[in-house]
């Protein structure tokens, strides 16, 4: 099937050649990186992690929310989803692989990178993110491909699928979970030690995975000839409505619990994210923009008006993709370390051969993601002819 | 649609499609192919028709020179050392820094077969007799093309040839 | 040629799958250890839990600066403040990034965060020495996806420079920011190589590791022996060691001991 991709038109290989021009560049830097070390970014002795494992901590809610698709159509029998499954899949796949990549990208000795494999730890959370991470890659392609392919012969998928399909449900759950795990199980850092941080993970995912798939679906309606349809991305919108909502609630959570409880390890997190601490107030009008931005876009959602007319549905999605990602790939790496446990402030900004390795590895994710919507498309438009 | 279905229950080879047998682009796959062999023999291109002299390992280093003939032997007879150091250095490594791990004790002391006893350090037992690292560890290493880490973190001269200076 | 491009490719795979594994099973089932036995220094000290006090009442500001500069020194711990070569300067910002300390100092909000009370004035600035406090519930020890830092027998948390994957997982589990990174090759900045110890290269998590390699020879840790007595280490479960006379004769507090850590670092104030 993969021959699909390598025919298109003029468009689609002048963006798959800006996508690897703009990966290429990101891996010179990379190789920069490689040989002077991880000092080229922003990050430091007090915000050791930053802006990669924030892109990690995205993307793989972005990559959850494949499950919000699957789940209905596959579990509830929703058929108006069959059309959108395999789009959900493929996200899946192509916000993945950039996971991965982040994490490699952030190691300080990737080429030791094996080292997880021969000396497996349990009890460390990141031992487990590296396996569920690499299963779910490997069962969404398994899946997708399959089943693109059973549709492209228009046979029933094989029967030993399915099991695949429904591992693939928690599978999704599990790997936001993991991840979140990793920030809410260190007992140092007062912004993340909360219960609510896997809940808030999924919340967030949920919102933003199936913003992005409608986004998508809009662009994949505009210029190819298969259209998702208009039911299809209603149901994304009112997912993405609900989810949104519940985001906002568990951030209202969050703050009543640190701000009436009224302990100052907790509370200098969210001051420092929302007002600044003596002065340093880098991320302050981020964070605002995030929280109003998601609260506004959650209200208008909540309108039928705005989530039925298509143009301010793709308008609020990008909102909402927007103020998660600040949220989440922003606000949630800098307010874990600032301030450090001698609570003292270090602020954290990325450095601009950072910016250009992140993007880079954003243009490999969208690049593969392309190349696979590609081929599921010229196949629903084959099949639809 | 059944295409392609030459599967029998034999397996996967019988009955296949009958394909004309054709060279389809001969010219591009033969040119691709020559391509590819001068690209993967690359690195022997520059090689070609000189001779790389032998490793010399030196051994005439202060430390050496000053023990007697009789005595000098390193830690373990040279064919030995030759075929294993590597091996050896890096149980040493992970004996010095984890024993303590298994819950054995601390050990940091490695005994010759002989009796012999030696701190298990590169940098201050191995380097502290071949303090020559370019005349006799590099010799060959560059012959081998063998790029050992260890020079990253581990210093080339111990403590005994430091204080000497 | 007869073959279409799916065998083809079905082909490939196994053909590289099988050369992958040949060389894993290689990997796997060559020859093993070295047959010779490695054993104890004469003379290495032995402990079941090895613990530091330390004395703020015998420190002040010149003698805890000497504890740091002694410990930097023995196990070459780059200061980015004075580069080997004037070209290699830096600015403020970025020392402050790039720093690696394992012992250092600082005043009492800082090393006892959370702890605001009326106190003598004098406590509120002296110099409160910081470091890795071995605990007993390590939450480094149990982030690491490698087991690059495990916790020892004798209770010391140590650091095992070749497995490290640079994770920096460890990092952000500690809550006493005891621990450093390399963000960037840390040899131009040692001034003064200390032969006995290796540098690290780029990429690895370094700690105080309580001198393990100085503890396996007979001696002391490097800033207990510069402290001029503030500083008093021991086994905790010896009953005769001086640890546990000062701390029967002193009372001591910890640092976030309400996280359950169970460090090991006493300060006497």
């Amino acid at each position: 099937m993969l021959e699909k991709a390598l025919v298109g038109t003029k468009r689609y290989y002048g963006l798959l050649a800006i996508l690897a021009g703009i990966f290429a560049l990101g891996f010179l830097f990379y190789l920069k990186q490689l040989q002077f070390g991880l000092g080229i970014t922003g990050m430091g002795r007090d915000v050791s992690w930053g802006f990669y494992i924030a892109q990690f901590t995205y993307l793989v809610g972005v990559a959850a929310s494949a499950v919000m698709v699957v789940l209905p159509y596959y579990l509830h029998n929703y058929k108006a989803f069959g059309r959108v499954t395999i789009l959900g899949e493929f996200l899946a796949v192509a916000a993945v692989s950039m996971c991965v990549t982040f994490v490699l990208v952030d190691m300080g000795r990737p080429d030791r990178v094996f080292n997880v494999f021969k000396y497996p730890t349990p009890n460390s959370v990141m031992f487990w993110d590296i396996i569920v991470l690499n299963g779910y890659l490997l069962l969404n392609i398994l899946i997708g491909w399959n089943v693109l392919e059973c549709e492209r012969h228009s046979v029933p998928p094989p029967k030993w699928l399915k099991p695949f399909i429904y591992l693939s449900i928690p599978w999704a759950v599990s790997i936001h979970t993991v991840t979140a795990f990793l920030y809410a199980g260190l007992p140092g850092r007062g912004y993340w030690l909360t219960a609510i941080m896997a809940p808030r993970f999924l919340s967030s995912a949920f919102a933003a995975g199936p913003a992005l798939l409608t986004l998508l679906c809009l662009i994949v309606r505009k210029f190819t000839k298969f259209d998702p349809g208009k039911e299809q991305i209603q149901t994304l919108g009112k997912i993405v409505t609900y989810a949104i909502l519940i985001n906002v609630f568990f951030f209202f959570c969050e703050i009543f619990t640190v701000f009436y409880s009224q302990i100052p390890d907790h509370m200098l997190h969210f001051q420092y994210l929302f007002a600044g601490i003596g002065g340093k107030a880098r991320l302050v009008p981020f964070m605002w923009f995030s929280i109003v931005g998601m609260i506004v876009a959650a209200l208008l959602l909540v309108n039928p008006g705005f989530r039925q007319n298509e143009t301010t549905l793709a308008a609020l999605c990008g909102l909402v993709i927007v103020t998660t990602w600040l949220d989440k790939g922003l606000g949630l790496m800098t307010g874990g370390f600032v301030p450090n446990p001698l609570e003292k402030v270090t602020e954290y900004w990325p450095t601009i051969p950072e910016a250009i390795i992140t993007l880079g590895v954003w243009a490999m994710g969208f690049l593969i993601l392309t190349v696979l919507y590609k081929v599921a498309v010229s196949i629903k438009e084959e099949l639809r002819a | 649609m059944a295409d392609n279905n030459y599967k029998n229950e034999f397996g996967f080879f019988a009955e296949r499609p009958k394909v004309e047998k054709k060279f389809y682009d001969r010219n591009k796959v033969i040119a691709g192919l020559v391509i590819f062999l001068a690209l993967v023999t690359l690195p022997l291109w520059p090689n070609l028709g000189k001779t790389i002299p032998a490793p010399q390992r030196q051994l005439d280093t202060p430390v050496i020179q000053k023990m007697a003939e009789k005595d000098r032997q390193c830690l373990m007879p040279t064919e030995w050392m030759r075929a294993n150091h590597m091996q050896m250095l890096v149980d040493w490594r992970d004996t010095v820094v984890r024993s303590q791990e298994q819950g054995a004790p601390s050990v940091r002391e490695f005994v010759t077969p002989d009796g012999r006893r030696y701190l298990a350090s590169l940098t201050n037992t191995c380097m502290d007799c071949h303090s020559n690292k370019v005349q006799f560890c590099d010799q060959c290493h560059n012959y081998a093309a063998v790029v050992p880490n260890c020079w990253g973190c581990h210093l080339e001269t111990g403590k005994k040839l430091a204080e000497a200076k | 040629m007869g073959i279409d491009r799916r065998e083809f490719i079905r082909i490939a795979g196994l053909s590289t799958l099988l050369g992958l594994s040949g060389k894993g099973a290689f990997e796997l089932l060559r020859p093993g250890q070295v047959e010779a036995a490695m054993e104890q220094a004469p003379g290495a000290l032995e402990g079941k839990r090895w613990a530091m006090v330390v004395n703020m009442q015998k420190l002040d500001d010149a003698t805890a600066s000497k504890c740091a500069e002694a410990c930097h020194r023995v196990h070459n711990v780059p200061d980015f403040h004075s580069p080997k070569d004037p070209k290699d300067a830096l600015d403020p910002a970025v020392i402050n990034r790039y720093e690696i300390k394992w012992l250092w100092a600082e005043h009492f909000h800082n090393a006892f965060p959370g702890e605001e009370q009326e106190m003598p004035e004098k406590i509120k600035t002296l110099p409160f020495l910081l470091l890795c406090n071995h605990c007993n519930n390590p939450p480094c020890v149990r982030v690491c996806p490698t087991k690059a830092t495990f916790r020892r027998d004798d209770g010391i948390v140590m650091m095992d420079m070749h497995r490290c994957i640079g994770c920096r997982f460890c990092m952000a589990g500690c809550p006493y920011s005891a621990r450093s990174f390399n963000w960037r090759d840390p040899r131009p900045f040692v001034k003064d190589v200390f032969p006995g110890y290796p540098t690290r290269e780029i990429g690895v998590v370094e700690k105080c590791t309580f001198c393990a390699e100085r503890l396996a020879q007979g001696l002391m840790p490097a800033c207990v022996e510069a402290s001029r007595g503030a500083l008093v280490f021991g086994d905790l479960l010896d009953e005769k060691s001086k640890v546990r006379e000062t701390l029967k004769k002193y009372f001591t507090i910890r640092r976030k001991t309400h996280l359950g850590t169970n460090p090991q670092v006493y300060y006497i104030v």
